[in-house]
């Protein structure tokens, strides 16, 4: 199983070695997506963690003992509400149902972010952009 | 008396829109009227239908001229913002399609390709004030000895910026499908595979060319709502087909007649002329367009009360038949059917999902509206009518 997060590294923590023991310990496959670690400073990493359930769960859990803060990215996928122009396209392939089409009156597009798994499936299929990932 | 019960030309409509007595509704709130009311009465009763659209439109594009630098120049390659523009027109002048992606772009080397910028892009820059890069390149001549340069700008900068769209605002359209095994990138959208989902892209009820399915008032110098301006219908657009299969009122079941348009790019908006990137297919633009269709008699009250569920259209598989050109047609459906969120095909259930925005449709047939209830907007008369058979 995949699971993507956003890791929180405080001024403290920015030059432990935490991933290479991530790796070591728990054999899991880590895909850094995106990093912005800068000498003393707050720094965040995008992860992709691969590997069976239950490893993962601990892996998370050795991350927070070393003191990382940890979010998982479905909060991160966000719409540019000014850019979205309610065409529908992304309806057809969101697989949890975070973007439909409520009332078939007003032919609206709803993003309900609290169903959103963070697949980003969205993102390059939404024809004005208006679907971004939000890395802070 | 004349042919019909009610006469009206279009200089009495436009008087009383001057006087600000004209009754002007939507192409919606006229199924509705007619209904109700009947053909006649309705004639009587309302002025002008407002219609409108929101949709890719990849046949659309702009005329630039630059204006010339010092020493002067006849630009053959031209880009802006990294986007080529059609230089083979005189020195200074281009054309900058929607469909252009930049130079560099992968393309579908890394399938599906994101085109993530094109001319569509560049052109919704643009009216939304944006600074974009002009870059020329010229082999020199005599009269025109500058060899290229660089120079940024703005929409208010070039001295001459008309979007000049050959094809705009498809007369029906059809519903994709895919009936292969994986998924397909097309401009139809996303289609996944085993019939997972129908795509569609119209506007239905208030699409222009569903309410004037014969030409009878929209031709040339027809004066419409463009890009969030004003534009006019120049003649018929590419692929313009006069004499298609025919439902309910007039109205083709198959993809059937087109508009060509232009207008001032200086006082359209971004919210109305948007850079589209089309998953493994291309860059295009969504365009507004919206048209104002004057009832001259009941003729055209009973052509403008058309709803959703009298308009037909045909559902093609796209993973095998539209692309190898059989020519077959897997069934038809209509637009009340597609706008409810599901179609029925041999029995299976189908997703439906519109590209084109009815939200932005309604919008601009509203827009419209209130521009001709304020006299903002008078009615032309159309110089000569398109091409349309029975
Ligand atoms: S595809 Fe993008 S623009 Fe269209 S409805 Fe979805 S989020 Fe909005
Ligand atoms: S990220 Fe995935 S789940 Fe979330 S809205 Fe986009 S397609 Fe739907």
């Amino acid at each position: 199983m995949k699971k993507k997060i956003v890791l929180h590294f405080s001024k403290a923590i920015w030059d432990k070695p935490i991933i290479y023991r991530l790796i070591k310990k728990f054999d899991l496959v880590v895909n850094i997506q995106k990093a912005n670690v800068l000498p003393k400073q707050e720094s965040f990493m995008v992860l992709e963690l691969d590997g069976d359930n239950g490893v993962i769960t601990k892996g998370l859990d050795f991350l927070i003992e070393c003191g990382v803060r940890i979010d998982p990215i479905e909060q991160r996928i966000k719409r540019d509400e000014d850019r979205c122009t309610h065409c529908g396209a992304c309806t057809a392939i969101c697989p949890t149902g975070s973007l439909y089409i409520k009332d078939r009156s007003t032919m609206e597009v709803v993003f309900d972010s609290q169903l959103c798994s963070g697949c980003e499936l969205c993102v390059p299929v939404c024809p004005p952009h208006a679907m971004e990932i939000h890395i802070y | 008396m004349g042919k019909y019960q009610v006469e009206k030309s279009i200089a009495e409509i436009n008087e009383k829109i001057k006087s600000g007595k004209a009754v002007v509704v939507t192409a919606e709130e006229m199924v509705k009227i007619v209904k109700s009311e009947g053909e006649v009465k309705a004639a009587k009763k309302v002025d002008v239908v407002t219609t409108g659209t929101f949709g890719p439109m990849c046949s659309s594009g702009a005329i630039f001229n630059f204006g010339h630098s010092t020493p002067k120049i006849k630009a053959s390659k031209v880009l802006m913002n990294d986007v080529p523009a059609y230089a083979g027109l005189a020195a200074v002048d281009v054309f900058l399609g929607v469909a252009e992606s930049t130079f560099d772009d992968p393309l579908n080397k890394i399938y599906p390709g994101k085109f993530s910028y094109g001319g569509g892009h560049v052109i919704e820059d643009l009216v939304a004030g944006k600074e974009i890069e002009l870059v020329t390149e010229a082999y020199g001549t005599d009269c025109y000895p500058h060899k290229g340069f660089k120079k940024s700008m703005r929409l208010e900068d070039f001295p001459y910026a008309m979007l000049t769209n050959p094809r705009n605002a498809y007369q029906n359209y059809n519903v994709g499908v895919n009936l292969g095994d994986k998924t397909i990138y097309t401009y139809m959208g996303v289609l996944r595979p085993k019939l997972q989902n129908a795509n569609y892209s119209s506007a239905g009820v208030l699409a222009p060319l569903f309410n004037d399915p014969y030409f009878k008032t929209i031709g040339l110098g027809t004066r419409i709502f463009l890009g969030g301006g004003v534009g006019y219908v120049t003649w018929y657009g590419t692929q313009h087909n006069p004499k298609p299969v025919r439902g309910d009122k007039g109205v083709p079941s198959v993809p059937a007649g087109t508009l060509s348009v232009m207008g001032e790019l200086k006082g359209m908006s971004p919210k109305y002329l948007v850079g589209l990137s089309l998953l493994g297919y291309g860059c295009s633009m969504a365009v507004g367009l919206g048209i104002p269709i004057p009832i001259l008699n009941e003729e055209m009250a009973h052509h403008t009360s058309i709803a959703d569920e009298e308009i037909i259209a045909q559902i093609v598989d796209y993973s095998e038949d539209y692309p190898q050109a059989t020519g077959k047609v897997l069934g038809t459906t209509n637009y009340a059917a597609l706008k409810s969120g599901t179609i029925v095909l041999d029995g299976k259930e189908i997703q439906t999902v519109p590209l084109s925005s009815f939200v932005k449709a309604r919008e601009i047939a509203e827009l419209l509206k209130g521009w001709i209830e304020k006299g903002d907007f008078l009615l032309t008369e159309s110089q000569v009518l398109l091409p349309s058979e029975k």
